[in-house]
């Protein structure tokens, strides 16, 4: 099963290489409010469902991928 | 009796840097300075270990979160818990608040630029097994050379947990801090570098007052360990 992960700053958390995508975007024409940079993780994970799957990379983004402090985390699950 | 060396060691990892400095520094304030492999699960017979400046395993995930798995780092962890002393310097700082033994979190500078220059802080805590022979309010010269060294306390961080702060903040830490302490005081993790700053020839000598407080810390344990 394959479970794509993103990871972002959590919200209220300085983000300065967002900013400097948003000022860039701005120099190229493009009118951007906010921009916020995070991370994917691509997983391929053995599990009998969708829900398994999504729980064990629960823990893992507990325990490793995410540091809770600073980032927040979305699991999405694909057969 | 002669004064007893105390043995204090540095952990390499793969990507340290500034290992052989802080063997180097460690020895010239006479302790008996310890190379330790990340990879020994067994830590030699310490009386305080340091983890040193570098980018440990590439800087990968985040700084410092894979050097927490290292089976040294284990070994710290559970001396740590047992009150040794563990002094985290810059990499070594980002390590301690990965593995959980110091609070917060070390984010990329605010300027997105990689800063390399002697900065002053401020010492807020002399009482510490790391800070003995400065005085609270002292200024210290201390070189810094980061691109993740912006702390972000948690909201719950005790102020008297700050040990140093910056006058001259490169960095944009929340409130300054340059440097913090577990609430018990034996774990303390700084992003500048006293190994830098042991000699007047390279600038300044003020790193050598933090770390010779730890090799007196450590000298005083193996005195009342006889």
């Amino acid at each position: 099963m394959r479970a794509t992960v993103l990871i972002r700053p959590k919200p209220g958390i300085l983000d300065p290489q967002g900013a400097a995508v948003g000022s860039a975007l701005g120099h190229l024409g493009f009118e951007v409010q906010d921009a916020r940079v995070g991370k994917v993780i691509d997983l391929e994970v053995e599990a009998a469902d969708a829900a398994t799957a999504k729980a064990r990379v629960e823990e893992m983004c507990e325990q490793l991928l995410a540091n809770l402090l600073i980032e927040s985390y979305e699991i999405e699950v694909s057969g | 009796m002669a004064s007893p060396q105390p043995r204090i060691g540095v952990v390499t990892y793969p990507g340290s840097q500034d290992d052989r400095d802080a063997l180097w520094a460690l020895a010239a304030l006479d302790a008996e300075a310890i190379a330790v492999w990340h990879e020994d699960p067994d830590l030699p017979d310490l009386d305080a270990v340091v983890l040193p400046g570098g980018f440990s395993y590439g800087d990968y995930l985040r700084c410092g979160a894979i050097a927490r798995f290292s089976p040294a780092t284990a070994s710290v962890c559970e001396l740590a818990g047992a009150g040794g002393l563990v002094l985290g310097i810059c990499n070594g700082f980002q390590v301690l608040c990965e593995a959980g033994l110091l609070p917060g979190a070390l984010l990329r500078n605010e300027s997105l630029r990689f800063v390399c220059r002697d900065v002053p802080v401020t010492v807020e805590r002399d009482d510490l097994p790391f800070t003995t022979r400065c005085s609270a309010g002292q200024r210290l010269v201390l070189p810094v050379k980061h691109g993740d060294g912006r702390y972000l306390p948690p909201p719950d961080l005790d102020p008297g947990q700050v040990v140093l702060r910056y006058l001259d903040n490169p960095n944009g830490s929340v409130d300054g801090i340059a440097g913090v302490c577990n609430e018990a005081g034996n774990v303390m993790g700084l992003m500048p570098h006293p190994e830098h700053a042991v000699d007047p020839l390279l600038g300044s000598d003020d790193g050598a007052l933090l770390l010779a407080s730890l090799v007196d810390a450590a000298r005083e344990r193996v005195l009342a360990a006889y």
